[in-house]
């Protein structure tokens, strides 16, 4: 009976001698922080994806408090976050656009063949370093992942040679836009309802000749825009997001079937 | 002089705490994929078992021991070690920013580094002074320095090979790190 009262009091103390020494070395330690660098904390995300450029939330948190970024540096921060951050500061709230991102290719194993047997790095990066086209298609997704790989909220995944992204995952960060080095992955505003899932710039013959599902420039969902939203550059549809209203007239009339639902 | 050095050999090369004891496998693991960050863990795990072990002699030399209270070591070393890490973490917080921003998470990390307890229980277990367990506690870290930023570059090599599908992540690491536990056998050698 002794003994347990002996070990108690001895191990109690000990945390006792410890628990007042690591009071004292929390005062005397104590650094002066800026308040409001918590606070401005506490309305990011926390996920630390460093898609804002800095080495994560407390780094740009930091940042905002010293005036060096603005208030709405975190591209993946919600419009209230964003007005809190914004009244912590003490300036006037920023409207913020969240956006998705998309990738720009529909060519998947069964509408491109593969032009080459690559065996090297398997790593889209490496891939277009060496100046290797492994499909048909000169423009098109290598699937390899890079995108996947730099994704921090499991939004995006290659699905039968082509990323798809998980538009209900995605925060639109950019991370994946930035990673893509052949500049497939465009970031949209939310809620739009059409985009172009192609990036081929040849003419229609040669698009028809290395891909089923690419777009030929025919010009058809140009003339049914009745918001001259749709401009055919370079043989290739482009949406101009400012003036789509999303009557989605363009998908319906696409030749080529490739502009789709987001 | 020679059983100090012979100490220090013997757990950073021939008892050496990852490839042998198989201590603190998680941070090896973990924290293994690029040199910097590892030789960062390894720079903090010196820092923190060298100094625990010494506070863990003392605490048992001149408290448990007199009081016959050595069975309550691993609780006590618990608490000391997370003790430790607090006030190490503090102090270089308020005294040398660069090297608290240098360490990062690797530092409140160690605090559950079973290495770090397991190298404060292994220095009483064989009986060391408190001079025999600072020198076990640096070699011990040491060697998990020299196993951990040996196996990252292993890990930096292999990220640019074509693994085989079923071996990509964690198998081939695993293969590595048993690879490395095998070669570091051959230090068995060096024991008298």
């Amino acid at each position: 009976m002794q003994g347990i009262i002996i070990a108690t009091l001895v191990v109690a103390v000990i945390g006792l001698i410890i628990g007042i020494a690591l009071v004292a070395a929390g005062k005397t330690f104590h650094v002066e922080t800026d308040e409001r660098v918590d606070r401005v904390r506490e309305n990011l995300p926390g996920n630390n994806c460093g898609a804002c450029g800095y080495a994560g939330c407390d780094a740009v948190a930091d940042a905002i408090v010293r005036g060096e970024a603005p208030v709405d540096a975190c591209p993946v921060n919600s419009q209230e976050a964003v007005k809190k951050i914004s009244t912590v500061m003490g300036v006037k709230s920023v409207e913020i656009v969240k956006k998705v991102a998309f990738v720009r290719c529909a060519g998947d194993c069964d509408s491109t063949s593969e032009k080459c047997n690559y065996v090297g790095i398997n790593d889209c990066r490496a891939a277009a370093l060496a100046g290797i086209s492994i499909w048909e298609c000169d423009y098109g997704c290598y699937g390899f992942g890079s995108c996947v790989s730099v994704c921090d909220y499991d939004a995006i995944h290659v699905k039968n040679g082509v990323a798809i992204v998980d538009k209900e995952k995605c925060m639109g960060c950019g991370k994946c836009a930035a990673a893509c080095p052949r500049k497939l992955i465009e970031l949209i505003p939310e809620g739009k309802k059409v985009a172009v899932r192609c990036s081929n710039h040849d003419r229609g013959p040669d698009v028809k000749k290395v891909c089923s599902a690419g777009c030929i420039g025919c010009k058809v969902c140009m003339k049914q825009c009745e918001h001259e939203a749709i401009q055919v550059e370079g043989n290739l549809a482009h949406i101009d997001y400012e003036k789509c209203v999303g009557c989605e007239k363009c998908a319906e009339k696409c030749v080529a079937k490739i502009i789709t639902e987001l | 002089m020679t059983s100090l050095l012979m100490i220090v050999v013997t757990t950073a090369l021939i008892n050496n705490v990852v490839l042998s004891q198989f201590l603190g496998i998680c941070s090896f693991l973990g924290v293994s994929k690029r040199i910097k960050t590892s030789a960062s863990l390894g720079g903090a795990v010196i820092f923190v078992i060298t100094l625990s072990s010494a506070v863990a002699s003392l605490l048992y030399d001149f408290v448990l021991v007199p009081l016959n209270l050595t069975y309550l070591k691993t609780i006590v070393f618990i608490l000391v070690i997370a003790a430790l890490v607090q006030v190490v973490e503090m102090f270089l917080k308020k005294s040398s920013p660069a090297i608290y921003k240098a360490l990062g998470i690797y530092l409140p990390l160690i605090t559950t580094n079973c290495a770090v307890l397991g190298v404060a229980l292994t220095n009483v277990q064989d009986g060391y002074n408190f001079i025999e367990s600072v020198l076990a506690g640096f070699g011990t870290a040491v060697g998990f320095t020299i196993a951990i930023i040996l196996l990252a570059g292993i890990r930096e090599r292999i990220d640019e090979k074509a693994v085989p599908a079923p071996f990509r992540g964690a198998p081939i690491v695993l293969l590595c790190a048993a690879l490395m536990a095998i070669a570091f056998m051959g230090f068995s050698g060096l024991a008298v």
